[in-house]
């Protein structure tokens, strides 16, 4: 970068015959202006002169800035590169596609909005949309409870607090595909299961024993059960560090007053976790709608076909485009999913704005 | 004041109580899946539960070996996990040095280029996604999944948090010492963000191992399947062996687990701070 071209004398006095006046001017103006934002911008335009007057003098082919803008991208082009090859081209063709009817080998057609209104009329589609707010109603408040309640034991001073965090955080990291093989053994629909044996014993008649994921009245129960138990632990975290940001002294002052421990939670420690209890909504609501491999798992059977009563978008999504290659209204219904979660990342921009002051 | 005891005793008790009864519920799982992984089949669901095998069939921890490519699966896994993760640290915190530590022309609207992307789940986009690494020729192939898990804005936000973090004046000081700015990424922020690079490397690595979908929609021939398909298959071919499928699982879960416990700290700082920050 830093070559010496042989410098011209000539070439050299017409530049700085231009540049010379220009800094001149610069820097008188910089001198009158009394806003001090508009006097540092003058500054820096001088500097840029001086800059070139510098190449112009020495004959560099780029200038400082050049080069410190060529060392920056340097840095940022092979995460940016990758980036925008394979998430940003992707997330634009998607908006695309939503619009088009291809199927994968013939040329794209334009197809204008007939891929949504097919989307109106297709059982499938509007059996995976109830499904999918289904989960999400039931699986967030009862994580969320659950979050609460675990961090909130945890963050009393106990014997062996560390293995219970550590305990509660580890269905969380383990793969989902060996805790869905146990789960599915557990609640195994046969009267044999261990926890239908253990209904049976309880006394639950053998023909009201629940066939959980078999069932289509169980499985979406079974899905949230899951669910809950698998990334309770997550949000725990989450909750742990908002607690230990509750300020001492309130709960000093509360029990000066005498309250009881209910009345701590209610009336402390409750309102001050608000934007974390917020914060978890959001991101939980979001990855419910995003929910399909504990589907697939739980409720696929051998073949990871799911019927009616436990398909949610992604899995919609998923057989139309690579089984069925149907790419044009598959991109139309993942633009439904992220309507919906762009709707709720507003919600959390203004949320964070409020909870911000 | 004896009332008062007797109040905190009983709280102290009822507390424990619930801890136990959540950690059960937690481990339970956990511990019938190693039960059954030393049973034999017939064995599995006798009632009431066994919980320690009197006769531990070891033998299904031989077995699986041989009853699927279970060596070329876990090959398969572990190569893709470290390439994706060492890509991933290396190109977000190369990225994250210059968004937060240089001024450069069209810094804010490339940033904004990431920024753009964050409220898009990937669920929205695996379609084009697959149909444009098809037209590159990538379909059944490990590049196809590592090209799709390491470049992600997630580790450049990360990264670009933390470095935010770290006094410029470091920077300025190694500047004026005559390092590059190349230098100055590998003496002087590297070694100072080893809890970050932590943090995303548990999480790039936990993210990568467990990943399903990714490895279905991409991974059809056999020999290239990474564990977690191999696993799902074996379930699904031999759906009745449940001996087998448990030891299976508990073998996929064991780097997890020692990912997880070394690195654990930095697991709960990286969630704790995504959710403080909000």
């Amino acid at each position: 970068m830093g070559q010496k071209k042989s410098v011209d004398p000539a070439e050299v006095k017409r530049r700085l015959a231009v540049l010379e006046p220009q800094l001149e001017t610069l820097l008188s103006q910089a001198e009158a202006e009394t806003d001090p934002k508009k006097k540092l911008k003058l500054g820096k335009k001088a500097e840029q002169i001086r800059d070139k007057i510098r190449q112009a003098k020495t004959g560099e082919r780029f200038s400082r800035q050049t080069k410190r803008d060529l060392v920056a991208y340097t840095f940022i082009a092979p995460n940016f590169l990758g980036f925008a090859i394979f998430t940003l081209g992707p997330v634009i063709f998607a908006f695309i596609l939503a619009f088009l009817k291809w199927d994968g080998n013939s040329p794209m057609e334009f197809a204008a909005l007939n891929n949504f209104v097919k989307m109106i009329g297709n059982q499938r589609f509007l059996a995976s949309l109830k499904n999918t707010i289904i989960y999400c109603v039931a699986t967030v408040p009862f994580t969320l409870a659950a979050a609460l309640g675990l961090a909130v034991i945890l963050n009393q001073k106990i014997k062996g607090r560390n293995f219970f965090r550590t305990v509660s955080f580890f269905p969380y990291v383990a793969s989902l595909v060996a805790v869905a093989a146990v789960w599915n053994m557990l609640f195994s629909p046969a009267k044999s299961g261990p926890v239908n044996m253990i209904l049976y014993y309880l006394g639950v008649a053998a023909k009201d024993l629940p066939k959980w994921s078999a069932d289509k009245d169980w499985v979406m129960f079974t899905l949230i059960a899951f669910s809950v138990w698998k990334n309770m632990g997550y949000y725990m975290v989450i909750y742990l560090a908002g607690l230990q940001g509750i300020n001492g002294e309130l709960y000093e002052a509360c029990s000066l007053d005498g309250a009881n421990a209910w009345q701590r939670f209610r009336y402390i420690t409750w309102p001050q976790l608000q934007p974390t209890t917020f914060f978890v909504t959001i991101i939980l609501t979001i990855n419910c709608f995003k929910v399909y491999d504990i589907v697939y798992m739980l409720a696929g059977g051998n073949t990871g076909v799911l019927n009616e009563s436990a398909m949610v978008l992604v899995y919609h999504i998923y057989e139309e485009a690579f089984r069925n290659w149907n790419l044009g209204y598959a991109s139309a219904v993942s633009m439904v999913l992220f309507l919906i979660v762009l709707a709720i990342t507003l919600v959390q921009f203004r949320g964070e704005k409020k909870y911000a002051n | 004041m004896k009332i008062k005891n007797t109040k905190t005793r009983a709280f102290r008790v009822l507390l424990y109580a619930a801890l136990i009864i959540m950690a059960l519920i937690m481990l339970v799982p956990f511990v019938w899946m190693l039960s059954a992984s030393l049973k034999l089949d017939k064995d599995v669901f006798i009632f009431p539960i066994q919980w320690i095998p009197k006769n531990p069939r070891w033998q299904n921890y031989v077995d699986i070996w041989n009853k699927i490519p279970l060596s070329t699966f876990v090959l398969n896994t572990v190569k893709l996990t470290i390439i994706v993760t060492f890509l991933q640290l290396l190109t977000s915190s190369f990225a994250a040095y210059a968004f937060s530590k240089l001024q450069f022309k069209g810094k804010n609207v490339l940033f904004l280029a990431y920024i753009a992307t964050i409220a898009v789940p990937w669920q929205v986009y695996m379609v084009p996604q697959f149909m444009m690494m098809r037209s590159f020729g990538l379909a059944d192939t490990h590049l196809s999944i590592i090209c799709l898990q390491a470049f992600s804005a997630f580790g450049v936000f990360m990264m670009k948090q933390f470095y935010e973090g770290i006094p410029t004046e470091l920077c300025e000081a190694a500047r004026i010492d005559g390092m590059s700015e190349y230098q100055i990424w590998y003496k002087v922020m590297l070694p100072l963000s080893k809890p970050a690079l932590s943090t995303l490397t548990i999480f790039t690595f936990v993210n990568t191992w467990n990943d399903f979908l990714g490895p279905l929609i991409y991974l059809t021939t056999e020999s290239k399947k990474t564990l977690q398909l191999g696993l799902r298959m074996f379930i699904s071919q031999f759906g009745s062996e449940y001996g087998l499928i448990m030891a299976a699982s508990v073998l996929s879960l064991i780097p997890v687990l020692i990912v997880f416990l070394s690195l654990q700290k930095y697991f709960v700082e990286g969630v704790a701070a995504s959710g403080v920050k909000g």
